[in-house]
């Protein structure tokens, strides 16, 4: 072996890995937002204006709060308020600033053997779908979807922990994951509205329930503290938060629309 | 069986509008998996080779070892990879965490032991039919070891091969410390989990064609840069 060939070889693969200056930060998001497509529409828009290349990492909430914990990106954008609150109580962010809702669905088989089509509420409508034991899928991740459907869950008073497996399916994934597996099953799931419209492989599922208040999903922005990890890109995270809650930004989310529905209501103060 | 059809459309219509995005995370494939079968050939082939000529008292516990690690769980070496390189990890000061440079890392872990025991395996074979003329001649060590990998290159071949084998088609180390990152850390294995997550089952197939054609298509060129397969030689 050509032990100069092998040497250049290797250090052009190590220096090819190091990559040009130029103002970047990484940003958790949940798989949901990301989904959703509505990505695809603002990061253009903030290189455009800002001149930012936002770095997205994919995440469940829970790891997303995992990740800004221990330092490794400069601000995360979830939705699950009680981790959120918990996570700048600790110190690992200044504040969290409220960004934009969407909203839960629940998506279930065409012929709907548990009837929730009729359900007054959402808790009515898991009710439902426990007593007729028809296959649900959960999340199972700890994700801010799976947290909203625990809690959902604790409004109809029952312990998901509890739940027989023969017809309660945790299946630790993500959200495309979550769904591919209902659709596979023919079994009812909870879904958020913009994942499960963007979402390909629809088979005989069809959206069943929606539009509970109780369903609202708050999504939030949190810069990660530089008092906890000094190198994170402050300046960066402070134009982006501000970039999110201006004007521009605020009309580009409530104008993103997949088939002629709005996905998101911008609500940030 | 539909998908599959659109699979294979959606991988030739890919293929053939010469599409940006896939060029780029078909190279950052490639530039991941080759330096890390590189690197971790550079120390699995002296490694293997030496565990064949030496004779040491642990020696059957280390050669059960490294067998042992061939399956090391890639989603392990991500999860311990990613620790050690998150900011609140000991090497978190080099900021090398959601970077190629992570991946290549956790693929020089997960791949080392399985080059190092072919390599071991192929060179004992070899040694014990070298053994008297090596010992006879006098060799050092370090002699030894050059001449037992240099005549079994074939086999080593194959060994650093099947590294790459294993390499190219790992998603879970490399998704937890590159992170999936678009233009950055995207390879094709991790857009293939992305895809398949959004449901789109023909683009993530379509990709999936393409990995098994990039690694095809490697194979083959080191075969015939290396002349194996001709008349009279093997």
């Amino acid at each position: 072996m050509n032990a100069r060939l092998l040497f250049a070889v290797l250090a052009f693969g190590l220096l090819a890995t190091t990559r040009a200056w130029a103002d970047e930060m990484r940003l958790a998001v949940t798989t949901s937002f990301h989904n959703s497509g509505l990505s695809d529409v603002l990061l253009p828009k903030i290189k455009a204006d800002i001149d930012l290349d936002v770095r997205l990492i994919l995440v469940g909430t829970g790891q997303a709060l995992k990740l800004g914990r221990s330092g490794d990106v400069d601000a995360i954008l979830v939705h699950s308020r009680a981790a959120e609150t918990q996570f700048v109580e600790e110190g690992f962010a200044p504040h969290r600033r409220e960004i934009m809702y969407n909203d839960f669905v629940l998506i279930g088989p065409v012929e709907d053997p548990a009837n929730i089509d009729a359900a007054k509420t959402a808790a009515d409508a898991l009710t439902r779908i426990r007593k007729s034991k028809h296959l649900f899928v959960s999340r199972g991740d700890d994700s801010g979807t799976h947290r909203k459907e625990i809690s959902l869950w604790g409004a109809s008073t029952e312990r998901t922990a509890e739940f027989d497996s023969s017809w309660y399916r945790s299946i630790g994934a993500g959200m495309g994951a979550a769904l591919n597996a209902a659709s596979a099953m023919n079994a009812y799931v909870m879904s958020d509205r913009a994942s499960w419209l963007n979402f390909q492989n629809k088979g005989n599922l069809k959206l069943l329930f929606s539009g509970d208040p109780f369903l609202f999903n708050q999504y939030a922005y949190l810069p990660v503290s530089q008092e906890k990890h000094p190198h994170v890109n402050r300046n960066a995270a402070t134009a982006l938060e501000d970039w999110l809650t201006s004007g521009r930004a605020q009309k580009l989310i409530g104008d993103y629309t997949i088939n002629g529905e709005a996905l998101f209501v911008p609500n940030a103060k | 069986m539909n998908d599959i059809w659109q699979g294979i459309v959606e991988a030739l219509r890919l293929v053939f509008s010469f599409d940006a995005d896939l060029f780029e995370i078909v190279l950052r494939s490639l530039h991941v998996t080759v330096t890390a079968v590189v690197i971790a050939s550079a120390i699995a082939l002296p490694l293997g080779a030496w565990l064949a000529v030496s004779r040491f008292r642990m020696r059957r516990f280390t050669i059960a070892t490294l067998n042992a690690l061939m399956g090391l769980p890639p989603v392990v070496v991500g999860l311990m990879v990613y620790i050690l390189f998150s900011r609140s990890g000991p090497f978190g000061v080099f900021g090398l965490l959601f970077t190629p440079t992570a991946m290549i890392i956790a693929q020089v872990i997960i791949i080392t032991p399985l080059i190092a025991s072919i390599t071991h395996q192929a060179i004992r074979d070899l040694w014990a039919e070298y053994h008297d003329l090596l010992i006879s001649l006098n060799t050092t060590k370090r002699q030894r070891i050059a001449t037992l990998i240099w005549d079994s290159r074939r086999s080593l071949l194959t060994a650093s091969l099947a590294g790459f084998g294993r390499a190219i088609g790992e998603v879970g180390a490399i998704m937890i410390v590159g992170g999936n990152i678009d233009h950055v850390t995207r390879v094709l294995t991790t857009a293939i989990a992305l895809e398949t997550g959004k449901g789109d089952f023909a683009l993530a197939l379509g990709l999936g064609f393409i990995l098994i054609a990039l690694a095809f298509f490697v194979n083959m060129t080191i075969h015939i840069l290396s002349k194996t397969e001709r008349e009279g030689r093997w």
